[in-house]
């Protein structure tokens, strides 16, 4: 059969080759970018040009009212008043002292700086995966470092350092101390619960879920209110707990109820073979809890754990209802304050403290995503 | 057999410390009793403090007159009401914030998770920026922003914005015509339920036939058919017995309309915007865990890309999305506890405070706020646990 009678038998065979097609006009570069990414079709190009308005409408408001239309130098609320477009910066600088250490003496400054550094380098410590010796970290942030903070923002005569009361503490100050509270107490009361919940025992368990189920209903409000007026009334007479400790009582016990329920999702997650293997080789309840499962389970939920932080953090603001002078606290007395009354300068205080918490909230959330990605990459092999 | 037994039965036959089932027992005795002894300790320090202090401990106070004044309530109330109603004014504002907060906070979430997860850049970026911007900054904050220096920062009410003529935004809040009803007014409201009840109907028949013969029906459109037709009928043969009471500024302030005051607003508007950023992460996880094969089944079936949505991915993905939701519901129902500080008149700030401060009764206010609370978390998360349970994969 010849190459002619083959081609006529099948027509659709292509003896001659075909015309080169001319390269894709647009595959690449950025009109092709943004075709494939903002005008893909009607309903993308709609939404893409409802975008851009709404970034038209708002960003050169934000900018004129942070940055060009602000003052940023004054000695006192005159400037702000006259100039109502923009946010009245001078008002921060004037008040960072308050905001950061409340009324606490000026003298004393150097106490709570100190209580910050040391709080700084061992969370950086225990919270950066390649340090040497993070167990000690732990030991130091759990244990010593509660004590060591106490001492030394409390002061006592004893080791010549003035006593200064709790209602001088205040600002920033104020609001680490809560959120530190409730991380430092609400792990290993967590852990406690999250065991009882866990456990076969019958009167254990019903007590733990019953405290759980019963703290995680209410709203936060409620536990501190419950805190700070009915502590004193379940105690005896005189022994009015300090006006400072019954909210951190009652956050410590708010946080370790959320906590156990994100350590007891861990120990769920554990497969059962963990606890037979504990078993064969001849350990107790507690060895087993303490060198197989807790270990294991606590690693995989670390993230759930800081995102319970993120949660405790936010929350502190709450402790102002029981008269508590935490930083949002300071910044709304702040700006209240007349000599800086302004049109813009409660705005402006809120923006500062809105950046403080977003930085640190955000902060965690970054930390916790990073942990995740190493436990799936771990989890793979 | 029988040496199996034996060993079995071993270590039953002797009575040693080291038996683990009587040291539970032993350590839950010692437990409760430690518990009862703190109990019986703090409760006797309660009454004596209570009884020194002059603290009522019964619920006496709750047939009292209140005599102070709530500017929102949804029952008749006045400062001559009793402590009792002014508890169920406090309970309804609560149940009103967490209703529609939890209406509005859904709808957010939903359509930022889409936005989200869309393909369009710009959009995927701005909707990414709202949920880490307003998640990571506190409740509270939020709240106070939105009551001191957005709506503080409106007009008085001469100066109102006004949309048509009807609506007015002033700094004391939102003005919205009121609907006044006529004698005939309960006719739409029943061409309304009856809309409803054939809609199911419809559906159901829809459902069914579709099962049957696989052939589809209109659906969508018979039921807005008869949802929105049915009343208007109704309405307009009825000799529309529903009309509009328009807002009228007065002097300094207007009168008719429905005022919805500017603290119940930022409230609102704090906890859905909050709230549906944590919604929005919810929904975007449960649909980034429906696996990419089932889109790709989906489409080799020839199935367009909004149906696949709907009928594939959505159902899969409320099976993950359910649970958490619930949990974000309580958290919103928890959260409108935040009223109290800026001044919204909700059952915290009733009850567990104006209430507790006049009569001193601080133990009966905290436990049945408190119990309140439980009570609204348990009928919600029951409700969502029987959705949860429609929802769920249905194993053979």
């Amino acid at each position: 059969m010849s190459d002619a009678t083959y081609a006529n038998q099948t027509a659709y065979l292509r003896t001659t080759p075909a015309p080169a097609e001319p390269p894709p006009a647009l595959a690449q570069g950025p009109v092709a970018w943004a075709r494939q990414n903002l005008f893909s079709g009607p309903v993308s190009a709609l939404l893409t040009l409802a975008s851009i308005a709404f970034l038209v409408w708002v960003i050169p408001g934000l900018v004129r009212f942070l940055i060009t239309d602000a003052v940023w130098h004054a000695d006192s609320g005159e400037v702000c008043r006259a100039n109502q477009g923009g946010a009245c910066w001078p008002f921060i600088w004037a008040k960072a002292s308050f905001f950061w250490y409340g009324p606490y003496p000026e003298s004393q400054h150097w106490r709570v700086d100190l209580v910050e550094v040391v709080g700084a380098a061992l969370i950086v410590w225990l919270l950066w995966q390649g340090a040497p010796k993070r167990n000690v970290a732990a030991l130091l942030f759990f244990v010593a470092f509660p004590i060591l903070s106490f001492v030394l923002l409390r002061g006592s005569d004893w080791l010549g350092l003035p006593v200064v009361t709790t209602d001088l503490w205040g600002g920033v100050l104020v609001t680490l101390l809560v959120s530190l509270v409730g991380i430092v107490f609400s792990l290993p009361l967590g852990v406690l619960l999250a065991l009882g919940r866990r456990s076969k025992l019958p009167i254990v368990n019903a007590i733990c879920t019953g405290f759980i189920e019963i703290v995680r209903g209410v709203p936060f409000i409620i536990v501190l209110f419950m805190a700070n007026f009915m502590l004193p009334l379940f105690l005896p007479e005189g022994w009015t707990p300090d006006r400072l400790l019954r909210p951190l009582v009652g956050t410590a016990l708010f946080a370790a109820a959320y906590m156990a329920e994100v350590v007891r999702g861990g120990m769920q997650a554990m497969p059962k073979g963990q606890y037979e293997g504990a078993a064969s080789v001849g350990l107790g309840y507690w060895q087993t809890m303490r060198l197989i499962i807790l270990p294991q389970a606590l690693a995989l939920v670390i993230p759930g754990i800081v995102s319970n932080f993120i949660s405790l953090f936010k929350d502190t603001t709450l402790v102002a209802i029981v008269g508590i002078f935490d930083f949002l606290r300071t910044i709304e007395t702040a700006y209240n304050d007349p000599n800086w009354t302004s049109p813009t300068t409660s705005a402006t205080g809120l923006i500062t403290a809105a950046a403080f918490y977003w930085v640190f909230c955000f902060g965690m959330s970054r930390y916790s995503q990073g942990v995740e990605r190493r436990l799936r990459a771990g989890r793979r092999h | 057999m029988t040496v199996q037994t034996a060993g079995h039965d071993a270590p039953k036959a002797g009575f040693s410390l080291y038996d683990p089932r009587l040291r539970g027992i032993v350590y839950q005795v010692l437990l409760l009793a430690a518990l009862v002894a703190l109990v019986w300790t703090a409760s006797s320090y309660a009454v004596a403090n209570m009884a020194r202090l002059g603290i009522p401990l019964n619920f006496d106070f709750w047939n009292q007159t209140a005599g102070f004044e709530i500017n929102q309530t949804l029952v008749s109330y006045s400062a001559l009401s009793t402590y009792g109603q002014a508890f169920w004014v406090g309970l309804y504002n609560t149940l009103l914030v967490g209703a529609f907060g939890i209406v509005f906070a859904t709808i957010i979430g939903f359509v930022v998770a889409v936005l989200r997860l869309s393909p369009n850049w710009i959009v995927s970026k701005l909707a990414t920026v709202y949920v880490e911007l307003f998640r990571n900054i506190p409740l509270l904050l939020q709240l106070v922003f939105w009551y001191t220096v957005v709506l503080k920062s409106l007009p008085q009410p001469r100066q109102s914005v006004s949309v048509f003529g009807a609506v007015f935004l002033n700094t004391r809040g939102l003005v919205v015509p009121n609907a006044v009803f006529h004698d005939n007014a309960a006719v739409v409201g029943w061409a309304l339920v009856a809309g409803v009840v054939l809609t199911i109907a419809f559906s159901v028949y829809g459902r069914r036939r579709q099962a049957a013969t696989g052939q589809q029906s209109p659906v969508l459109w018979v039921s807005l058919g008869l949802l929105l037709g049915l009343p208007v009928l109704a309405y307009l043969l009825a000799g529309m017995p529903i009309g509009l009471e328009m807002p009228v500024l007065r002097g300094f302030n207007f009168s008719g309309g429905r005022q919805i005051f500017p603290e119940l607003a930022a409230l609102l508007l704090g906890l859905s915007i909050y709230t549906g950023a944590f919604i929005s992460e919810i929904v975007r996880a449960g649909i980034m865990a429906v696996g990419r094969g089932q889109h790709e089944a989906a489409s080799a079936l020839g199935i367009r890309s909004n149906v696949t949505m709907r009928r594939v991915v959505i159902p899969q993905a409320m099976r993950v999305i359910v649970p958490p939701l619930t949990n974000q519901y309580l958290n919103l129902v928890k959260n409108s506890s935040l009223a109290v500080f800026i001044g919204y008149p909700d059952l915290v700030q009733v009850f567990a405070g104006t209430v507790l401060n006049q009569t001193g009764a601080a133990i009966q206010c905290m436990a049945l706020t408190g119990f309140v609370y439980l009570a609204i978390s348990l009928v919600l998360s029951t409700v969502m646990n029987v959705y949860n349970k429609r929802v769920a994969l249905v194993e053979r």
